[in-house]
């Protein structure tokens, strides 16, 4: 394979800037279905957000003083930041408790972590309304220490560089940098132990930041345990969207995968569907133990008691099931399907939060939908960061083992 | 693994995460006066006494370089009106079995506002004299709006450089220069009445004890979220002249303190945890290597 072809040690800047230059080329098929879509999605996002910072953000978007808060908080933060929630949880697995069963697949998933970050936290900045300013709070042009958002603004930071740090020796690794990798690697667990910690906080407070919103959300939806339930349900949207994300690999890139992985893919599925299973037990436990102390039976007759009851049994309940029975009759199909649910009742459940059941005594025909435009800068947003995916695993040790001078010194 | 860079990473976060909890709560006197000690001041609206001459919004529009209201157009009453980017206060009319009642609307100057607590620049803030005031280190993010229980901050989306806006009670344009707002100034009916807090909780209640039959017994704004700075005096119930009746005495920051108080606790615990764990599991790991070479 090409890649392997990186040097075995960068010796000097002679080697390595034709080695960019070389790796900068695409590979592949160029008129794929993918790029075929994808690539005017893109180009057309990029307009739209080139007209959003000259016109304002009314100009490409239906928010309103009613609804501060859209899509792009609602689906690519809120939402996105729970689907990399998979990168601290497999973290956890291999690197604290040392279960070496996932070890194929955790470089993919903290990859995928960290670009869901720097893309889907990324896309905040399009959402502020004044983004030259998205430093004040890190440089001290004030610190708003009562702010919950603070705490989340200080942590994405952190994050994403701890998760730069545990991906980094696949850096090196492409780049033949030996002494470095060493280095790098020497700090994985460190950034794991903070990287973890950083998610248990922020995963919460993202939670937390609809705490003073109360009266907005619907009773149905607000309790003073959101943090936790926002907590809980990260562990099985992250887990869920690395069964989804792993399944498309698995085709996709089926080259760059050793044997060792492709016979474990199973296994790990199977292992996976287990812990998701686990997580959501909890997650609907807990829901039903707020349910009842909340005493909102009356609103169950509802609208909106449907809507929860759907959100609930039929993206929580039902999927829960199907991965436990996936896991103990083996059966792969189940459990893909069950995290395609768990998917969607993730995205509903920070919709809700944000957008749906916010300020849901408002009639429907005033409530806020996303606009095309939208739509278009969240995909395009998305279709970036496959892009950059891709780019990266085709190139670097990601999916396939670490080249021989790594193990052999 | 390098302990020194993986604590001074650590001390770094805890700067920036526990110091979080450190100043959030405060305690209930927080509605008369600030942590100084000054005594918030605010305005008594008594909405018996309005006529709906909306003079108060065209000084208000004068006061803050914003459109001028036509005040002759009387159709505006037509439709409840909210404050907006270009008019931070507006009057609206309210038809109840006691008669018309006219009801301004602005910005409340809580006690322990919301917007402050949710800003994470502090871009927000609470003056100790009790004016709640934006700043342009503002960097949009509209936390504020969500955060706010009378959904007072407007953000102005049509701009490439947008401001919020919301009535700060003249705060820079005349309370720093010893005025008193425009709107107060301007009312023709002493609709409005400036001063303390307290002077206006007192004035308040000698109205109601002197015309019971003209009141209902009741200050808006005295205890809701923790305390308001502008409080409403009422001829019907509230909720029959356009008030949230259902908001509760807590101050909104209040809501979000359990969470920021398990921040330290999380910070110090998890690593400490996950370390003596990731240590038992590489022992055994280690063990079970020297067994395998014997």
């Amino acid at each position: 394979m090409s890649a392997n072809a990186a040097p075995h040690e960068m010796k000097s800047l002679r080697d390595f800037v034709p080695f960019i230059l070389s790796e900068l080329k695409p590979r592949g098929k160029i008129f794929t279905l993918f790029n075929i879509i994808s690539v005017p999605v893109i180009i057309l996002g990029v307009i739209l957000i080139a007209y959003r910072m000259v016109k304002g953000i009314g100009s490409i978007t239906n928010l309103s003083q009613e609804f501060p808060w859209g899509m792009w908080i609602g689906f690519d933060v809120m939402t996105g930041v729970a689907f990399a929630g998979g990168a601290y949880v497999l973290t956890f697995v291999v690197y604290i408790l040392r279960i070496e069963k996932y070890h194929p697949i955790v470089r993919a998933t903290v990859l995928n972590g960290f670009l869901a970050y720097v893309f889907y936290a990324g896309a905040l900045v399009i959402d502020l309304g004044r983004p030259w300013h998205i430093f004040n709070p890190i440089i001290g042009n004030k610190f708003g220490l009562s702010s919950v958002l603070f705490l989340v603004a200080w942590h994405f930071l952190l994050y994403m560089t701890a998760e730069f740090i545990e991906i980094s020796p696949a850096f090196a690794e492409w780049l033949g940098l030996k002494r470095t990798r060493q280095v790098l690697s020497s700090l994985t667990l460190g950034a794991v132990v903070f990287g973890i910690t950083l998610s248990t906080l922020h995963q919460s407070g993202l939670g937390a930041l609809f705490m003073m919103a109360k009266g907005k959300i619907h009773p149905l939806w607000y309790t003073q345990f959101i943090p936790i339930l926002f907590f809980v349900s990260s562990i099985f949207a992250g887990l869920s969207l690395v069964i989804f994300e792993g399944s498309i690999s698995q085709r996709v890139f089926s080259d760059h995968l050793d044997d060792e992985h492709r016979a474990s893919h199973h296994d790990i599925l199977i292992g996976l569907a287990k812990g998701c299973a686990g997580a959501m037990f909890t997650y609907f436990f807990l829901k039903m133990l707020i349910f009842m102390h909340g005493r909102h039976w009356e609103y169950l007759h509802t609208g909106w008691g449907l809507w929860y009851l759907v959100e609930i049994i039929g993206l929580v309940l039902i999927p829960c099931y199907l991965f436990l029975r996936g896991a103990m009759y083996k059966n792969l199909i189940s459990i893909r399907v069950a995290a395609v649910l768990t998917i969607l009742g993730i995205i509903i459940n920070r919709l809700n939060y944000s957008v749906i059941a916010y300020k849901w005594y408002i009639p429907l025909p005033a409530h806020y939908v996303p606009s095309w435009m939208e739509i278009v800068t969240t995909l395009a947003i998305v279709f970036a960061e496959i892009w950059v995916f891709r780019w990266i695993v085709t190139r670097m040790p990601i999916l396939r083992k670490p080249p021989k001078w790594v193990t052999t010194g | 693994m390098d302990r020194r860079k993986f604590l001074k990473s650590l001390g770094v976060g805890m700067l920036g995460a526990a110091g979080t909890a450190l100043t959030a709560r405060r305690s209930h006197a927080a509605e008369y006066s600030s942590e100084s000690g000054e005594e918030f001041k605010g305005v008594l609206v008594d909405t018996t006494r309005c006529i709906g001459c909306r003079s108060c919004e065209e000084a208000c529009a004068a006061a803050h370089d914003l459109p001028a209201p036509d005040i002759g157009d009387e159709s505006v009453f037509k439709e409840k009106r909210d404050t907006s980017t270009t008019q931070l206060t507006v009057v609206n009319r309210y038809k109840t079995d006691k008669g018309i009642f006219f009801v301004k609307k602005q910005c409340m100057h809580c006690g322990q506002p919301g917007c402050v607590a949710a800003c994470l620049v502090k871009a927000m803030k609470k003056h100790d004299d009790g004016a709640v005031t934006w700043d342009t280190n503002c960097m949009g993010c509209r936390y504020c709006m969500i955060s706010c229980p009378f959904d007072i901050p407007k953000f102005e989306y049509n701009s490439w450089n947008p401001k919020i806006q919301k009535c700060n009670l003249c705060w820079e344009q005349r309370l720093t220069k010893g005025g008193i707002p425009a709107c107060v100034e301007a009312c023709p009916t002493e609709t409005l009445l400036f001063g303390t807090k307290r002077e206006l909780i007192e004035e308040s209640r000698r109205r109601i004890y002197r015309q019971p039959k003209k009141y209902v017994n009741y200050i808006y704004g005295e205890d809701e979220v923790g305390g308001t700075s502008w409080i409403y005096l009422s001829a019907v119930p509230f909720e029959q002249i356009g008030f949230k009746t259902d908001l509760g005495v807590t101050a909104y920051p209040e809501y979000s303190t359990g969470f920021l108080y398990a921040v330290p606790i999380v910070l110090i615990l998890w690593p400490a945890f996950l370390m003596g764990l990731s240590y038992l599991t590489r022992r055994e790991d280690e063990e079970e290597k020297k067994e395998k070479k014997r």
